[in-house]
């Protein structure tokens, strides 16, 4: 027992000890509360980047025991892990900061930063899992613990809606376990490895590979809000936005589309999955998912909605991009995954702004904001630029490595649908911008409220030029070391030559 | 050693029993506390006598088999005999607090509870099947007196028709004890099976062995002799219905799957086996259908017992004529199953009991607005809702995963449908308790907050069931240890 096998589990405890301390503070301890949450939050970090510097170095970190006869618990950090770690790290101390303004003076605010942490804890778990059964624990947890997030409001509408994602995402979690159940009677227990167990395994058990295959791309993308499992994510938007732009927008979709990149690369490995046939129809899921949810956005009124539409559509890009075989376009997917959270969390904490400072919730009062909260619509503005792929910024670099790796392997047919997908991403944000900053305002916000100096509460103000900011930093600095991309780069070297 | 720890598993609780019958509610109930500690500590003794050396045949008294008093003293057993201690114990914590000592017939609780946990212990450790029988009787009879504790009509209505199906399971059980005795001339279960060895199978011993199982499915409440449990389960005292849910069914179904295990490769045959899986499956969707469908807050938690004893009788089918490590894995399985759903049970009738104090009412809709009231009882609540769901990391869940692994195994794909369609049932019902709870009421929310003890004791209940999963292969450890053959027939 050294140090190194603890630090993983000392990442996972950060948020769960947190959860429980604030479970046990009384509604009014503000102060404290705060204090905790954010102390976890940045000792949190600090482990993970502890973790990164290692994992780049070859350190390896783990523990593991016997759960149930047959079975190993284990924790793991290897490059892929470090990347959703990182990215639901810094994205919730970030969130953090912005839900502690956003649920100012609001009843059962206990109970939601205890939910709050364990949904962290989950991705954290989902990240460092080594193995499907242990990836299938923290899954699970994450569906429980943020089932109190959406229906937080308490009102009949968020009842509903909490009721659709419960029937969802627990079906979707039935047949992965079913899954996972059959892989383990098949050829038992797996931990995730660079390269994957099937390359040249035994021709008698393909079909059971293919139908296994089959119901873990089932139950995970129902997280992944792959087409036709999406409709929980729109409806989930009743929750209050910090939920939002964390869960829905970042972790809960993420953990769908990291385990079926985990099954792809991990368990099954590319060459396998590949000779059994199985990436081609991925791809053109992916694909259609990414077209139809873009057309949907285009109709949408309520700007969550949009945005919701807009990310069904943007994590199926990470999807195609690992179910290309070959290594340029699958580090244009991976990256993705951190791109994409970046410009999300930023449109949605931005959306929350407006609802709050001015109650601004659907697309057509946003005439004229711009000038009432600039801050807050530049950000929202290099947001929507980095989704719809403007060089420098976030988007493009995806984009661009996605098409080239695409057109390397002779599927040209992936650059249409990005290039119409990025038309029309332009469809239904530039309408937004226009609103934004051209329009003249209406006479009286729907419901303004003052914060004083800035355009809106500090709380709320600065995330979001945050992480505009880095959108436009790891675009621009992708060739450093340790941005998104050269970790991307280092994942899919380990991938492709174990 | 072993002796004392015996008598103390045995007769102490009968001692305590007679003690409390004498006195008052309130003597009663510091007798009680103090025979509590006595009896953990001679269980957690004993399991770690067993699990130092292993499991041993006792025969009490020095009377050995086929004459005396012949115990059974294996992992299982004592593992069960710690379950017992576990959940007993906060029940009668959590009753000596919950009920009013002001009714003058209360006083009955204790005296009832010592012979309850008498017999459970009796059930646990005994090795031949007249003493199961006592034993059985035992918990019958006091757990029919502790519903009709209840007081008001409806509860002595159900205390009376849960005495016939009692007394009924008992006689179709005696019957194929009388049976088995004609037959085979003993009744110790290692002395049939020995006969077995060295003899053909003679006719009619099915019959003795379909008999006994019947008895005990009705005890069991398995579906459709089912009915008898909501009623009883619904209306008794909340700390009753958790010894009553979590313990009281859970004896005569471990006597049904001892028979089983050991007699049911020779007596048995497929079709039986298969068609007791099939009750036990309809017993799952049934149960958790109704339980959906009930607008008292018991109710849903006495049918969801009817849907979680469905599970336990899936041992049936995964252990005939499958390998012998499907076997390993289903008992394992079961075990778990057994195990998480007292500890959960207990939990989720406890913390129910705090919810129905504190709102007033004992319906679903009253419980408006309680999460921001009553967090922490309605968490246990929640807590012990995730193992019956069987949602990881939970005992539930482990005990599902080896059940899965198991119907897979032995290529019985069915009731792997049974297994997942179960759980998203169960998530039905108890998501439903939650959206309630959940629902913000715009009318003024005033609760009345129960004492501090009540709302820790469903908490540490629903806390082990969610860790058991953590555990599982170390409590399941115990099981494995080998069995010292010293005193058998």
């Amino acid at each position: 027992m050294t140090l190194n096998t603890w630090i993983p589990v000392l990442a996972l405890m950060t948020s769960l000890i947190a959860s429980l301390v604030i479970f046990a503070l009384p509604e009014k301890g503000y102060r404290l509360r705060t204090a905790v949450n954010l102390g976890a939050a940045l000792l949190k970090l600090g482990l993970v980047v502890v973790m990164v510097w290692g994992v780049f170095r070859g350190v390896g970190y783990g523990v593991s025991f016997t759960m149930v006869p047959g079975v190993t618990f284990v924790l793991k950090a290897d490059a892929f892990s470090m990347m959703f770690a990182g990215l639901s790290a810094v994205l919730w101390l970030l969130t953090t900061i912005y839900a502690v303004g956003y649920l100012e003076d609001s009843p059962n605010r206990s109970r939601f930063f205890g939910f709050f942490s364990l949904c962290v804890a989950s991705t954290m778990g989902i990240a460092l899992a080594g193995n499907l059964f242990t990836f299938f624990l923290f899954y699970e947890m994450l569906t429980l613990s943020t089932y109190p997030l959406v229906v937080h409001r308490g009102t009949e509408k968020a009842l509903k809606a909490g009721r659709t994602y419960v029937i969802y995402t627990l079906t979707g979690g039935a047949v992965l376990l079913l899954a996972i159940a059959w892989l383990h009677g098949v050829v038992g227990d797996l931990p995730f490895r660079e390269g994957g167990h099937f390359t040249g395994s035994d021709p008698d058990i393909h079909r059971s590979l293919t139908l296994i295959f089959i119901l873990l791309v089932a139950g995970l993308g129902v997280k992944a809000a792959i087409f036709p499992l999406h409709g929980w994510l729109p409806q989930a938007m009743v929750a209050p936005a910090p939920v939002s732009a964390l869960l829905h927008a970042v972790a809960v979709v993420k953990a769908g589309a990291f385990g079926i990149v985990r099954v792809v690369h991990d368990v099954y490995g590319v060459d396998a999955s590949s000779a059994l046939g199985l990436l081609e129809p991925l791809a053109w899921l992916a694909a259609f998912t990414i077209i139809y949810a873009s057309v949907r956005a285009l109709w949408q009124v309520d700007l969550k909605r949009r945005l919701a539409f807009s990310t069904v559509s943007q994590v199926s890009y990470i999807i195609l991009g690992v179910s290309i075989f070959g290594p340029v376009a699958a580090v244009g997917g991976l990256v993705h995954l951190l791109h994409q959270g970046i410009m999300k969390i930023t449109l949605f904490f931005c959306a929350g702004n407006y609802a709050e400072t001015l109650g601004i919730h659907r697309i057509d009062e946003m005439d004229g904001a711009g000038r009432r909260m600039p801050g807050t619509s530049v950000a929202f503005t290099i947001g929507a630029f980095g989704m719809i792929g403007a060089p420098p910024l976030a988007g493009f670099i995806t984009k661009w490595t996605m098409g080239s790796g695409a057109l390397a392997v002779n599927m040209d047919w992936v650059v249409v649908v990005l290039v119409a997908s990025s038309l029309l991403n332009a469809a239904y944000f530039l309408p937004v911008l226009y609103r934004l900053w051209f329009r003249k305002p209406a006479a009286h916000w729907p419901h303004e409220r003052q914060w004083g100096r800035l355009e809106t509460s500090a709380w709320l103000f600065w995330p979001p030029l945050l992480t505009a900011v880095m959108t436009v930093m790891v675009g621009v600095l992708a060739s450093l070391p340790f941005s998104p991309l050269s970790w991307a780069e280092l994942i899919v070297l380990r991938e492709y030559s174990p | 050693m072993t002796l004392w720890l015996m008598a103390g598993l045995l007769f102490t609780p009968l001692a305590w029993a007679v003690l409390t019958l004498l006195m008052n509610f309130t003597w009663g109930r510091l007798v009680t506390w103090v025979g509590i500690v006595v009896q953990v500590l001679v269980s957690l003794g004993l399991w770690l006598a067993v699990s130092r050396d292993g499991g041993f045949y006792y025969g009490l008294g020095g009377w050995e088999a086929p004459l005396g008093i012949e115990l059974r003293v294996d992992g299982l057993a004592v593992t069960f005999v710690l379950l017992t201690a576990v959940v007993a114990s906060a029940c009668g914590w959590h009753a000596g607090v919950y009920i009013d000592a002001d009714k003058p017939w209360h006083r009955y609780f204790w005296p009832l509870f010592w012979f309850l946990w008498s017999g459970l212990n009796a059930v646990w450790l005994g090795g031949d099947l007249f003493n199961l029988y006592v034993g059985l009787e035992l918990i019958s009879l006091s757990a029919v007196g502790l519903v009709a504790l209840g007081g008001k009509a409806g509860a002595l209505r159900a205390s009376i028709r849960y005495l016939l199906a009692a007394l009924l399971g008992s006689l179709a059980y005696l019957l194929g004890v009388a049976l088995i005795y004609g037959q085979f001339g003993t009744l110790s279960i290692a002395g049939v099976v020995f006969w077995l060895e060295e003899h053909p199978v003679p006719a009619g011993s099915s019959l003795a062995l379909a008999l006994m199982v019947t008895g005990l499915a009705l005890k069991t409440a398995l579906f459709p002799l089912h009915r008898w449990l909501p009623p009883a389960h619904g209306i008794a005292k909340s700390p009753v219905s958790a010894l009553l849910s979590a313990l009281v069914v859970k004896a005569s179904f471990y006597i049904a799957a001892r028979l089983w295990l050991e007699l049911g490769e020779p007596l048995g045959n497929l079709a039986a086996a298969q068609l007791v899986g099939l009750l036990g499956s309809a017993a799952i969707v049934w149960g958790s259908w109704l339980a959906c469908r009930q607008l008292e807050l018991k109710q849903v938690v006495a049918y969801s017992s009817v849907a979680q004893i469905g599970y336990l009788f899936l041992l049936f089918p995964l252990t005939y004529s499958v390998s012998e490590s499907v076997t390993l894995q289903a008992q394992q399985g079961i075990t778990l199953q057994v195990i998480s759903h007292a500890l959960a049970k207990a939990a989720m009738f406890l913390a129910a009991g705090n919810l129905i104090l504190s709102t007033g009412s004992s319906r679903v809709d009253a419980l408006k607005g309680v999460s921001r009231f009553l967090p922490f009882s309605l968490f246990s609540f929640g807590l012990a809702g995730v193992s019956l769901m069987s949602l990881p990391p939970s005992g539930g869940f482990a005990a599902k995963w080896l059940l899965l692994q198991a119907s897979l195994g032995s290529g019985q794909w069915w009731w792997v449908l049974v297994l997942l369609v179960g759980g998203l049932l169960s998530a039905a019902y108890v998501f439903r308790i939650y959206r309630a709870s959940f629902l913000e009421s715009s009318e003024t929310d005033h609760f009345y907050h129960p004492p501090r003890s009540l709302e820790i004791i469903p908490m540490i209940l629903a806390l082990l069931s969610l860790g058991l999963g953590l555990v599982s292969a170390e409590v399941l450890s115990v099981m494995a240890l080998p069995f010292e053959e010293e005193g058998s027939p």
